[in-house]
């Protein structure tokens, strides 16, 4: 990394909860632009939870709070008055488990966000975008001649890359994935990690993952939690090889329990 | 920049704020949510009217006859006397009478179909057993006109006096029509709910109980015996009680075989009427004000003890169905 | 001795829940049966195009009833399922509201109230200020029947979709109104519709709250305004009659709203089994 790296969004304070539960503890993290940042730890170390505040995600469940700060290009996302969907357009999402809608084609699955959101577009456009997302999504190829099949009609790692292409389209800056592969066989794990390579020349990429093997390839910083603590944070070569915490030791380790 | 400076990084120099993160909140979303909450009160706005317009329309009837309506026994329009005790007594014997009889054959085909019935006669005959849901009241007033009716003139009703003549229950005329032939006509017609709720009841009981009667060695009656029955009570009486909301709203097929007298008799044969029968029969035909008004009232009792009837039966059914305190 | 007693228990219990099955299902067979033996030889053409003929001479038909019917059923659905299903949408989609558990209460108190009182209902706030028997009181009787039933089924539906895609949809910046609207109920449509279908074939057989809103019509109705004729109201005045001619029309009448009711329920639930249940 060179010092022109600059900070796409910063964490500060921050607390997270579901109920009386304290999922996060003051978390403090800085995620740089146009790079890969693996969040990793044991289950339950609130790894899920912390990308999920990245874009106001968390509230969705009920009874689940937050305090504390997200910038976003320097502007706090959880500032009175900010409209989480305008948050969700430019940090984008893909889930554990592939979620295509299943009443769409795979076309009206890529155009999805731009036909819901419900500004107007030319026919033109919509093609022009669904092409250029599917193809980012290295899914063209394979979808080219069924845009109008279902879009659980395909294999699990294509509605993956669907669902990447889908987050795509609405041409967010930053795209967090929740363990994206978990759900997926080890070919079309390499696919996605590989477009992961691809894309983060151009986005911001936030990814939680339970492998630290995955971490270790796809990811240029990596942090680590336990309990719903940041335990250590850096480039991801630095943190694998020389750990300063004895919690992140033990974990890559495998001593961990 | 390195990664150790990457850890606090809001220590050194701020990046320069943008200001493109709009402070509007999203105006569909409260219109929408507006809109569907109106919906909403609409339906609770009817449930509330409906009380409302039934107390206002029998104003009259109620200051004028006070608790005496629930306990005279005299309905006479023409003399202007209204004491809704014969239909309210009506209403209750037909019921029990019909649960009396739906009871027994609910439970038992609810068991044949959650603990006995191969797989392959369970979804035809549950399938059967809701058809007998779908049929409209008025057909089973129909077939109950022309063939029930005749049916007890001429076997059921001369077999039980036969037999049972002792009883002041089965002395007396039997024209056809009455509360036993009304009762047996709303026994179809709940035994269809309270089957259908048992049966789910039944499915409820965790496999773990059946498997412990049966380690024990029970046979399968054993099972239900030990297992299956005290599980599901609650549950059961649940379901009687929805049935028992059902039979004492029902109209048209009781109006068409009760015979339509206002009078109290001991004997399951005599002819009766039921407070949802008097209002079918008369409603149209109330003459002057007050006669409309006690027939209104008579609606605001039923309407009443249908609720409760009906709350009591969800608590009961809510409490086997969803033990973890589930929305419904 | 004992396993042998045991044993004929069992047998014998076994025996009678089979009886009871037996018992309940006797009287469906019988009433289909008698359906089609008293109604087939009445349905001709003339019963789906004549108006009722006056006592005395015979043949006529239930044409003004079978129309009237489908009128009151359009009706019914033009109130009673958008404000059904926007009460379905708020009691699924705000689920944390505190109005819902007092809405979904309602809905099922509404849901037991007998349908004779909803006539009553009707007829005071429509029949009365109006001064006439009207189909538009009719068609308002059977619809506030139909609210409970789409609004909790349409409730359920909604809750049977999957949350992920509520997450992918909103995850896309889309707003969450239309998220509900595009995706959560987009995707439950086969259920609700098949709801909505249940709760036509439940009304369209309903007798008593027409008894005094929509009255009756021995002939075409004129406008919405005025009384109107339905199939099972005139089933009833033919069977309470004591003309022979009149009772083989209310078989055929009976015949043919028992086939409609049929046709929509078994339809809907043979495409749907399995898929959901019904709300009662």
């Amino acid at each position: 990394m060179t010092s022109t790296t600059r900070t796409k969004l910063e964490v500060r304070q921050l607390d997270a909860w579901f109920g009386t539960t304290q999922a996060l503890h003051d978390i403090g993290l800085a995620i740089p632009e146009r790079a890969a940042t693996a969040i990793i730890g044991p289950s339950g170390c609130g790894k899920s939870t912390l990308i999920r505040c990245l874009n106001r995600m968390h509230e969705i469940v009920p009874g689940a709070r937050v305090s504390g700060q997200v910038l976003l290009d320097g502007e706090d996302i959880y500032r009175p008055g900010v409209d989480p969907v305008q948050v969700r357009a430019r940090v984008g999402m893909v889930f554990q488990r592939p979620n295509p809608f299943p009443t769409m084609s795979i076309y009206d699955n890529a155009a999805a966000g731009l036909l819901l959101s419900g500004g107007r577009r030319s026919r033109a456009d919509l093609d022009a975008a669904v092409e250029h997302s599917l193809r980012q999504a290295a899914l063209w190829d394979e979808v080219e001649d069924s845009l109008d099949a279902s879009g659980v009609s395909i294999s699990g790692g294509q509605q993956q890359r669907l669902c990447i292409a889908r987050a795509l389209a609405v041409e967010p800056e930053v795209i967090l994935m929740d363990e994206p592969c978990s759900a997926l066989d080890p070919i079309a794990t390499t696919k996605i990690e590989a477009l992961i390579h691809e894309l983060k020349a151009q986005y911001t990429i936030v990814i939680v993952t339970h492998s630290m093997q995955q971490a270790a390839r796809v990811s240029d910083y990596t942090v680590f939690m336990y309990l719903g603590k940041l335990i250590e944070f850096g480039s991801t070569e630095r943190l694998f090889t020389t750990p300063q915490k004895k919690e992140t030791e033990d974990y890559i380790t495998g001593r961990f329990g | 920049m390195d990664s150790e400076s990457l850890e606090a990084p809001w220590m050194a120099a701020r990046p320069t704020v943008r200001s493109t993160v709009p402070r509007r909140r999203n105006v569909g979303d409260r219109v929408f949510r507006l809109l569907t909450a109106s919906f909403g009160l609409t339906l609770l706005l009817v449930v509330a009217s409906i009380f409302l317009v039934l107390c206002y329309q029998s104003r009259d009837a109620v200051r004028t006859f006070r608790w005496a309506f629930l306990t005279t026994s005299v309905w006479d329009p023409v003399a202007r006397e209204f004491g809704a005790l014969p239909l309210i007594y009506g209403t209750i014997v037909s019921s029990l009478l019909a649960l009396a009889q739906a009871i027994p054959l609910s439970v038992g085909t609810a068991l044949f179909l959650s603990e006995l019935a191969p797989s392959w006669v369970r979804a035809p005959v549950s399938f059967l057993v809701e058809l007998l849901a779908t049929i409209p009241s008025v057909v089973y007033g129909l077939w109950g006109i022309f063939v029930l009716v005749p049916w007890m003139r001429s076997y059921i009703g001369p077999a039980l006096s036969g037999t049972l003549g002792f009883l002041p229950m089965f002395s007396g005329p039997n024209y056809g029509v009455g509360m036993l032939t009304a009762s047996m006509i709303l026994a179809v017609m709940i035994v269809p709910y309270i089957t259908s709720v048992a049966h789910e009841v039944f499915q409820a009981v965790p496999a773990a109980q059946r498997e412990a009667a049966l380690a024990l060695g029970a046979t399968r009656w054993e099972m239900i015996r030990l297992a299956v029955l005290p599980y599901g009570r609650t549950g059961v009486i649940g379901a009687v009680m929805l049935g028992l909301g059902r039979a004492i709203g029902e109209t048209m097929a009781v109006t068409m075989v009760i015979g339509n007298r206002a009078d109290v008799s001991l004997s399951v044969f005599a002819p009766a009427s039921t407070m949802a029968s008097v209002i079918a029969n008369e409603f149209t035909e109330a003459t002057y004000d007050l006669y409309l008004q006690a027939l209104v009232e008579v609606g605001l009792v039923l309407l009443v003890v249908t609720v409760v009837v009906n709350v009591l039966a969800r608590l009961l059914v809510w409490r086997v169905a969803a033990p973890a305190g589930g929305g419904h | 001795m004992r396993a042998t007693r045991r044993r004929i228990v069992d047998r014998v219990a076994r025996a009678l829940t089979l009886a009871c099955t037996a018992a309940v299902l006797a009287p469906l067979v019988l009433i289909i049966g008698y359906l089609l033996a008293k109604g087939v030889t009445s349905i001709n053409l003339d019963f789906f195009t004549q108006l009722p003929k006056p006592v005395g001479e015979s043949g006529g038909g239930m044409a003004n009833a079978i129309v009237g019917t489908l009128v009151l059923i359009g009706l019914a659905c033009a109130l009673g399922l958008p404000i059904g299903f926007g009460t379905g949408v708020f009691l699924a989609e705000y689920a944390h509201s505190r109005l819902v558990p007092t809405i979904r209460f309602c809905a099922d108190v509404l849901n037991g109230v007998p349908s004779i009182v909803i006539g009553i209902y009707a007829y005071t706030l429509i029949v009365l200020p109006t001064k006439s028997f009207s189909a538009y009181a009719g068609g308002f009787a059977l619809a506030v029947i139909m609210l409970p039933i789409v609004a909790r089924t349409t409730e359920e539906m909604l809750r049977l979709v999957p949350a992920n895609l509520r997450e992918a949809s909103l995850a896309l910046g889309v707003p969450a109104w239309r998220t509900t609207m595009r995706v959560i109920i987009r995707t439950a449509r086969g259920g609700i519709i098949t709801g909505c279908m249940l709760a036509i074939a439940r009304v369209a057989g309903e007798t008593a709250p027409l008894l005094f809103t929509a009255f009756g019509n021995q002939f075409w109705h004129h406008g919405l305004g005025g009384p109107i004729s339905s199939l099972p109201v005139q089933i009833y005045t033919y069977a309470i009659s004591p003309f022979d001619d009149w009772h083989r029309q209310a078989w055929a009448g009976a015949l043919v709203l028992l086939t409609l009711i049929s046709a929509t329920s078994l339809s809907v639930r043979l495409l749907t089994r399995g898929r959901f249940r019904t709300v009662r």
